[in-house]
């Protein structure tokens, strides 16, 4: 789940890492407010957007005066800004962070993540941050370095020192610097993140580190004992089809394609979207069903997929082994009824009571294709859709 | 012969008497699985599916001397369950869990590393379909009719997919030795390399299926093993083709972040090893039939 860069700079100074003074505006009034509370001559105005590469889209802005803080905020307010990150849609614009500008001597990259080689917390750092850590990777790798922390002990002092005199830190910097690793650590670990990144980390002009952006995600199996967490969800942010089928257990995934998809398991989800593709058409969807699905969370899946207009056949993939395929072929027959139904539907049935789920469909009188391979149900759909398209 | 579980091999359940671990228990046991007992905490003493049940891990190892463990809690607890079980002295847990923290699972990993080589617990999962020996065995949430008794093992991190391969081989008459389901986590206990090791290692084992996905280094690693220590033959599948980048794919661990991620740089890297690659989901079985046949007219 990630939280917006305000959030993340709320947190993070909570555990001890200096971040400019700033305030959160809902309105051009009150960013103009905020501007006028911060004191200075010049603020930094930006749109608070689950993305990043929101400076290059027009997101972020140098203001000199109130009325320039307030004329671009109205000219934010309520925009989709669409990002490198983001689809074509963008994400809607409704905070702004209004934050006293910071002189800049020197920009560094810092990030915590999950390393999945070592199985453990990983620093990556750089002395010369400022772009996205993809393009630094590409540009500068060999300005990266890596610490991996052991959970058993935590980050130790000794490391974050040596990663504070290898970035070519000096004087009262590495105290700093450790102080910012040991509590970008600490937010990591007791909140459940599963990433912090600070980027830029700058030397200001009096020669302080402080963190000009913050970024964080966090782990939303974890969100259960992160009540605090929880609450920072912002909907607004969500594509509102994959929000609304993740409250009623099905993981969703909107893709541009026409075929909408119902499966069950990600492994075999992802490798019916290949099927299809392969077989020429492109899936409108990832959608797995979960385990152990009732006919109602089957019907739902069906709605899911249905509010996707482009949608022209349906694809129902399930081998069922926590779940039942008699119980899907209810929620199939149940859906096609109360949705009223009006596009193909392909139904390939495996496993667990799979004789009992044929015989649903079957005595149903429904007009379903049915299919008993993988390879078999791709290619009906796919020319189910062509048929359609002629 | 097979790995991790035979008709012998003893095993117990902890959350025996939940919903979900009731069912499933129920099937291993109707299937052949040697289940010696369950653990529910405040329950030691009573009996459940005709076993009986025990307060801790330990208490159950003692009386029953249960070597594997099938671990069905819920998220919040399953990390130490896994730490229960460890300690314990249980060989091989597998934990189906689906939803564990990864701190949870970077403290299980580090936790078993306390324990020397000899007496060190091998975790299969979590957020796996579990293990399978047809005929003979298994633990976890896979339908057992649709496995045919043989001489492939399989290993994958997505179970409906390992079900998929194991019917497509089914229909051409070829059988598997042991299926295992390492889970779609991003920290899982037991990886592709583990498992490809003891295949290697088993004389019931001919030639392994490794369906992988999208995300992670782990069939880059095991792809450069194999290349150095696999007399057996490997076909693989890596699902995710047509996935988007930076998009997470069900799978807590499918989202490709990095190099070597996606699924056709997996392909290119284990096609590089010399791993033979089914192009397409709905040919695992014909690959394998045909590595098979080349094999034994080789």
């Amino acid at each position: 789940m990630d939280i917006h860069e305000y959030q993340a700079k709320e947190i993070l100074a909570r555990f001890g890492v200096p971040v400019p003074r700033g305030g959160l505006a809902y309105s051009p009034e009150q960013a103009g407010y905020r501007a006028r509370e911060l004191g200075g001559s010049r603020w930094v105005v930006k749109a608070q957007i689950h993305s990043g590469g929101r400076g290059e889209a027009g997101g972020v802005r140098v203001c000199k005066s109130e009325e320039e803080v307030q004329d671009y905020a109205q000219s934010l307010f309520g925009r989709q800004l669409v990002t490198k990150q983001t689809d074509a849609n963008g994400k809607g614009v409704y905070r702004l962070w209004v934050e006293a500008a910071s002189e800049i001597t020197q920009e560094l990259y810092l990030g915590f993540v999950l390393d999945r080689k070592s199985e453990r917390i990983m620093i990556v750092a750089s002395a010369h941050g400022g772009m996205e850590i993809e393009d630094l990777a590409e540009r500068d790798a060999n300005s990266l370095r890596r610490m991996v922390i052991d959970p058993a002990v935590g980050l130790v002092p000794y490391q974050a020192r040596e990663l504070a005199f290898s970035l070519g830190l000096k004087g009262g910097q590495i105290a700093q610097m450790v102080n910012v690793l040991t509590a970008c650590y600490r937010a990591y670990r007791d909140l459940d993140a599963t990433m912090v990144e600070i980027n830029p980390l700058i030397i200001n002009g009096t020669g302080d580190l402080v963190a000009l952006d913050a970024k964080m995600s966090f782990d939303t199996n974890a969100l259960y004992r992160r009540a605090e967490i929880a609450e920072l969800r912002d909907r607004s942010q969500e594509d509102p089809r994959e929000s609304m089928a993740g409250d009623h257990g099905l993981a969703y995934v909107g893709l541009d394609g026409d075929i909408g998809c119902i499966i069950n398991g990600a492994g075999l989800a992802m490798a019916t979207m290949d099927m299809i593709k392969l077989a020429g058409g492109e899936p409108a969807n990832f959608l797995d069903i979960g385990g152990g699905a009732s006919p109602e969370r089957v019907v739902r899946a069906f709605r899911t997929v249905l509010t996707d207009r482009n949608v022209q056949v349906i694809l129902v993939n399930i081998f069922a082994g926590i779940n039942r395929c008699d119980w899907v072929a209810e929620g199939v027959v149940k859906a096609y009824r109360e949705v009223g139904m009006t596009i193909p539907v392909v139904v390939r049935l495996a496993g667990t009571n799979v004789e009992e789920g044929q015989r649903i469909l079957a005595a149903s009188g429904l007009p379903l294709h049915t299919a008993d391979t993988l390879a078999e149900a791709a290619d009906l759909a796919v020319g189910l859709r062509l048929k359609r398209a002629a | 012969m097979a790995i991790l579980i035979d008709e012998n091999t003893r095993v117990i359940v902890q959350g025996i008497s939940g919903r979900i671990g009731q069912f499933h228990a129920a099937d291993m046991i109707k299937h052949g699985t040697n289940v010696v007992g369950g653990v529910t905490p405040g329950k030691g003493g009573e009996h459940f599916l005709g076993r009986p049940l025990f307060n801790t891990v330990r208490e159950a190892v003692e009386a029953t001397g249960a070597e594997a463990s099938l671990v069905f809690v819920p998220p919040p607890f399953a990390a130490d369950a896994i730490m229960e079980a460890a300690d314990a002295g249980i060989k091989t847990a597998v934990c189906v869990t689906d939803g564990i923290p990864a701190q949870d699972m970077m403290q299980v990993k580090r936790f078993l590393r306390r324990y020397p080589e000899s007496r060190k617990m091998r975790l299969i999962g979590p957020n796996c379909a579990g293990v399978i020996s047809p005929g003979k065995g298994f633990m976890g949430i896979m339908p057992p009719h649709i496995y045919m008794p043989g001489r492939v093992g399989i290993v994958g991190r997505s179970g409906t997919l390992g079900y998929e391969a194991a019917s497509q081989m089914k229909a051409l008459g070829i059988g598997v030795s042991t299926s295992v389901g390492i889970g779609g986590d991003p920290i899982n206990g037991s990886s592709f390399r583990d498992i490809l090791q003891l295949f290697e290692a088993d004389p019931g084992t001919d030639a392994v299926v490794l369906i992988g996905e999208i995300g992670g280094p782990q069939e880059a690693e095991a792809a450069a093993w194999a290349q150095a220590h696999m007399s057996k033959p490997v076909v693989a599948y890596i699902a995710g083709l047509s996935a988007p980048k930076g998009r997470k794919m069900g799978h807590a661990g499918a989202i490709v972040s990095a190099f070597g991620e996606s699924a056709q740089e997996k392909v290119e890297i284990l096609t590089a090893a010399g791993i033979t690659i089914a192009a397409n989901p709905s040919i695992i079985g014909a690959t394998m039939a045909e590595v098979i046949g080349q094999r034994a007219a080789a």
